[in-house]
């Protein structure tokens, strides 16, 4: 038989999904692909990562030696113009001919833009494929303001893009709210408020009627209402048309406002011609997003291989960040079905709002719309798609009770249900791939594609796999590193059962080979929490990071900065004058830390022992700011001078920093103490916080700021001061005993079976028995405390680390400053050069 | 060793000057060169160019041993990149490297081949 000549018009992500999949099928088809772009398709989907950095070309899905590899004859940069349905053949601009047995029309769709006067101006553009980004980046070199034309998801997705190229961004939208096709009232009233809080402004309701010159900036906009805008160049994105002139053009039915007609099969109102993906019409509908479009690519290349598969509409839902906010739609969000009924939770306080639209007597889930926490998308979904009958109590789906929501497990999934729409992988398909022999969640994706589209689905399917794994027995590798098989807390106890004192104990009883910097310094932390021991005794000398070695931070340059503790912020004028003359003498840079005490930068390996004496000698202590410890208790005046104040919170701000001071944890600890529920101190965002009340002291716990800022829970109330000294010693004592390498009292927290809860049974009702032997273990580590730089003072050997070089007197040459505001920087490489030169 | 191999190597230090499972820094010439003690091997003593390259410092003889993939390696206290204490090598950056020096202990001195 002769092979049937297959030819593919677009190579958008549609397009070549096609492709790929009648290629798969081994049909026996000749393919040839007419693409209008001059590149292979590539993922439009993550265009936008572009400005966060990625090179275009890793967005790339197909490449032309891949198609040559499969046999397909593929031609970029050269649309078709032409169907010639009576001879079967297509016409590209540049007067090539194919001829076809089967035509798939994969042309997807253009942005809109409004016939507004001045839209054509040079400084208006539109966003959808990869010239146009180049076109953004290029215009936005010379804009101090961009405007966004259109609030909906890609205008949005389009804003976040011009504030990453640092433009002053607005977003004009012509409809009441934004996203509104997503987005019921509440929900679109939500994102407003979170994303004008991320300095985007918004303007709903605005009718563009005239773009002219502008004022102050290149353009002007006008808008029916007489308000006006000025901005330095206009991205479109009012909504997308589907690209169906040629269908136009040959007459083939399209619908009344745009879109190729097409029936179930994918066919076309020709039964040679297909249409997949944006530009086609289904239902009265086109489908916007990817995933449908996919579905649509299969079920024609099925069909052109002969087998049997319909299209009969697909789930629109949608999870997606924007700008930073959590956005989720579900189904009918609008709550459109007859009888249906919501239920809504918003809380202004955190900028969440939630709403589920089920049915009337509260058992299928029709729809959601979640802003600001997507936390429950993915059980949501499961739920609308697998119509999975809701429990008694739907709301509790939305209700803040985080700990209570009754998550819907991968257990609880039936084996049908969708985990990744991209790809329209399911859980059984996932179960297949793991009985197969995958291992982890990369062999699953590698061997499903599930999770490598838009990845939604990636907590969804980790959770799967884990769950499938753990069922079958096999062991998820949790080892520190590969010298030893233990997680840090199983370290934590064969050290304290085995009463092991150094690292090579461990290594030789439960470790192998020589130990890395990833065991090495987590051990040294377990022994300090133990048995508190010097970090610069010789058996924990070649343990730690260079920090705690040298007992100051490197900083980039080889140097070292130095900071004394300032217990709770306090500090006498003698001691400010002490820290100063030190500073002048070794012309250290000096700065006030965020942790309220002062940092001197620029100290020569060699200088730290000199200068950590004449501090010693004013009274001082160290700081460890370089140790996995304490590091400062901030606090606020208190009740001594504020007016406000109820209690002392600079002298128990000092106690607690004096108490816990020299701790080794597995990450660093930070408190604070303020003296009333103004707050001044931000107790609230540290590991442990304290906040004075007319009755004694609350107690915070899990706070972080940081990388991921968290802020910390209510623990306890009005407690007294003893009572709050010994919760503070358990709670600490606990996560030290428990807690991973490197792993905050937040994260922590979030990863403890039972939250905080949990917690307050363990330390509050001392569910486990254990608050006597933590509080008796903070004792003793309290009462070993020493001042690390005071011992090793008086340690010849200590010191004798301290040299630049072993076997000469010289310093580092490679250390060189320059001045900046009056004070010592490091100097940049260009700079060091010059300087190198002129004094050669 | 005959005299004139012997003629190659610089004494740079004591043994007593060297911290075990740990490293100092030496001058050689112009150079600086960082010194591994490792008491347990065969060759006990390593030799690398002091700077690091990727963080352009003179730091890596305060960085910590250990091995990785079966490589004696120091990570850099910077940036914690690895480099092989045999060969100079980066580890995690391909074309990446240090300068490796041939050194030996013999009884209490530290030699280096220059
Ligand atoms: C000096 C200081 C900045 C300043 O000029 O104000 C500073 C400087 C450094 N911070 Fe910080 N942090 C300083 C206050 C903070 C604060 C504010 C605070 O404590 O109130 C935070 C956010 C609060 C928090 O930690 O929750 C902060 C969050 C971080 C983080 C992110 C931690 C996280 O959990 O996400 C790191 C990275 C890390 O620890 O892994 C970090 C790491 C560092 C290091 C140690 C980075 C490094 O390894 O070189 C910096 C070197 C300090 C040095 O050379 O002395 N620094 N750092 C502040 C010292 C306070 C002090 O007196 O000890
Ligand atoms: C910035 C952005 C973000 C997005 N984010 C998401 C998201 O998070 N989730 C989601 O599901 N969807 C998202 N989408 C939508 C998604 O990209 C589209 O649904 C998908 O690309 C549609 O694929 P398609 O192949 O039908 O059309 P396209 O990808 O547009 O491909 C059509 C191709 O056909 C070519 N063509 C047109 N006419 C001709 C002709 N006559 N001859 C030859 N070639 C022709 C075009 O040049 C184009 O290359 C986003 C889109 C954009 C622009
Ligand atoms: S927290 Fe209260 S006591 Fe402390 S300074 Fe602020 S207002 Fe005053
Ligand atoms: S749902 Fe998009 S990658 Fe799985």
């Amino acid at each position: 038989m002769e092979s049937k000549r297959v030819v593919v018009v677009g190579n958008g992500m549609v397009g070549h999904h096609f492709v790929e999949t009648l290629v798969g099928k081994s049909a026996g088809a000749h393919i040839t692909v007419i693409g209008e772009e001059p590149r292979p398709a590539y993922d439009r989907v993550h265009l936008s990562d572009v400005f966060a950095g990625r090179a275009p070309e890793e967005l790339a899905m197909a490449d032309r030696d891949t198609y040559k590899e499969w046999g397909v004859d593929a031609h970029f940069g050269d649309p078709v113009v032409k169907i010639e349905r009576n001879k079967k053949e297509v016409v590209t601009q540049l007067g090539r001919r194919f001829a076809y047995d089967k035509l798939v029309l994969a042309t997807g769709s253009y942005p809109f833009v409004p016939p507004v006067p001045g839209h054509e101006n040079k400084r208006c553009l539109t966003y959808r494929t990869i010239d146009d980004l180049g076109e953004i980046k290029a215009r936005a070199k010379d804009s101090r303001v961009g405007v966004v034309v259109g609030g909906g998801l890609l205008g949005l997705e389009c804003a976040n893009a011009l504030q990453n190229l640092g433009l002053e961004t607005h977003v004009v939208e012509f409809a009441p709210g934004l996203m509104g096709v997503q987005l019921d009232e509440g929900g679109s009233r939500m994102l407003r408020r979170k994303v004008e809080a991320l300095g985007v402004s918004v303007h709903t309701g605005k009718n563009t009627q005239n773009i002219g010159k502008g004022d102050s900036c290149a353009l002007k906009m006008e808008f029916a209402d007489g308000s006006e805008l000025e901005t330095d160049m206009v991205v479109f994105s009012a909504g997308i048309r589907p690209r169906d002139n040629l269908a136009r053009e040959f007459e083939l039915a399209v619908g009344e406002r745009g879109g190729i007609v097409v029936d179930a099969n994918l066919l076309t109102t020709d039964s040679n011609i297909y249409c997949i993906g944006e530009s086609a019409l289904y239902d009265g509908r086109i489908y916007g997003l990817v995933a449908p479009g996919y579905r649509m690519a299969e079920a024609a290349a099925a069909q052109i291989a002969g087998e049997e598969a319909r299209f009969t509409g697909a789930d629109m839902s949608t999870k997606l960040k924007l700008l930073g906010v959590d956005v989720g739609s579900i189904g009918d969000a609008h709550g459109r079905t007859a009888g249906s009924i919501s239920f809504v939770f918003s809380d202004e306080r955190e900028d969440v709002y939630k709403r589920i639209v089920t049915s009337g007597d509260g058992k299928q889930l029709l729809g959601a719309v979640l802003v600001g926490d997507c936390s429950g998308y993915d059980s949501l979904l499961q739920y609308h798609l697998n119509a999975i009958e809701l429990p008694p109590e739907p709301q509790a789906l939305i209700a803040p009770a985080a700990g209570e929501a009754p998550v819907l497990g991968a257990a609880a999934l039936p084996v049908t249900a969708t985990v990744c729409s991209c790809h329209n992988v399911t859980k059984g398909d996932i179960v297949d791939a793991i009985d197969a022999g995958c291992c982890s969640v990369g062999d699953v994706k590698g061997s499903t594609r599930a999770s490598s589209g838009c990845g939604g689905c990636a907590a969804m399917l980790k959770n799967l796999v884990d769950d499938e794994l753990t069922s079958r027995g096999v062991s998820v590798d949790k080892s520190i590193c590969e010298h030893f098989p233990y997680t840090r807390q199983e370290l934590y106890h064969l050290a304290q059962v085995g009463e092991t004192r150094t690292f090579d104990a461990m290594l030789h009883q439960h470790g192998k080979g020589h130990g890395c910097d990833i065991c090495k310094p987590a051990i040294a932390s377990i022994l300090a929490s133990l048995w508190n021991d010097h970090v610069l005794d010789t058996p924990h000398i070649g343990l730690q990071d260079t920090n705690d070695t040298f007992m100051a931070n490197m900083q980039k340059d080889g140097t070292y900065s130095i900071v004394p503790r300032v217990a709770g912020g306090e500090i006498t004028p003698e001691k400010l004058i002490a820290i100063g003359q030190v500073a002048q003498k070794y012309d250290l840079y000096t700065k006030i830390t965020g942790g309220q005490r002062v940092d001197l930068f620029g100290a020569r390996l060699e200088q730290l022992p000199p200068i950590w004496q004449e501090l010693i000698d004013a009274g001082f202590e160290t700081g460890h700011a370089y140790g996995k410890a304490l590091r400062t208790v901030k606090s606020c005046v208190g009740n001594s001078w504020c007016r406000f104040g109820v209690q002392d919170s600079v002298g128990m701000a000092i106690r607690i920093e004096d108490r816990y001071k020299g701790l080794r944890a597995p990450h660093k600890l930070k408190s604070a103490v303020s003296g009333c529920t103004r707050e001044c101190a931000e107790a609230q965002s540290k590991d442990f916080g304290v906040i004075a009340t007319e009755h004694g002291w609350n107690l915070y716990v899990c706070g972080n700021g940081g990388m991921k800022p968290r802020h910390a829970d209510l623990f306890a109330t009005d407690l007294d001061d003893q009572t709050l000294i010994s919760y503070i010693d358990r709670f600490l004592m606990f996560y030290i005993r428990t807690a991973d390498r490197l792993q905050r009292t937040s994260t922590w927290m979030d990863n403890l079976e039972g939250g905080i809860d949990y917690l307050r049974e363990v330390v509050i009702e001392d569910s486990l028995g254990l608050a006597a032997e933590l509080e008796a273990q903070m004792t003793s580590i309290v009462g070993t405390y020493q001042c690390e730089w005071k011992t090793t003072l008086r340690d010849p050997d200590k010191l004798k680390r301290f040299r630049a070089f072993v076997n000469s007197d010289e310093t580092d040459n490679g250390v060189v400053f320059v001045k900046e505001r009056e004070q010592i920087r490091p100097a940049r490489a260009e700079e060091r050069l010059r300087l190198v030169a002129s004094s050669k | 060793m005959t005299a004139a191999e012997k003629l190659n190597w610089e004494v740079v230090c004591r043994r007593d000057d060297l911290v075990a499972q740990s490293g100092v820094c030496a001058r050689v010439g112009e150079a600086q060169v960082a010194l591994f003690y490792l008491p347990g091997e065969e060759q006990q003593v390593y030799a690398l160019n002091n700077r690091d390259p990727i963080g352009g410092a003179n730091v890596l003889s305060r960085g910590i041993v250990g091995d990785v993939g079966g490589r004696l390696v120091v990570a850099s206290p910077l940036y914690k990149q690895h480099f092989d204490l045999n060969t100079g090598e980066c580890l995690e950056e391909s074309g990446v490297s240090v300068e490796a020096y041939k050194v030996r202990i013999e009884g209490d001195t530290v030699l280096i081949r220059n």
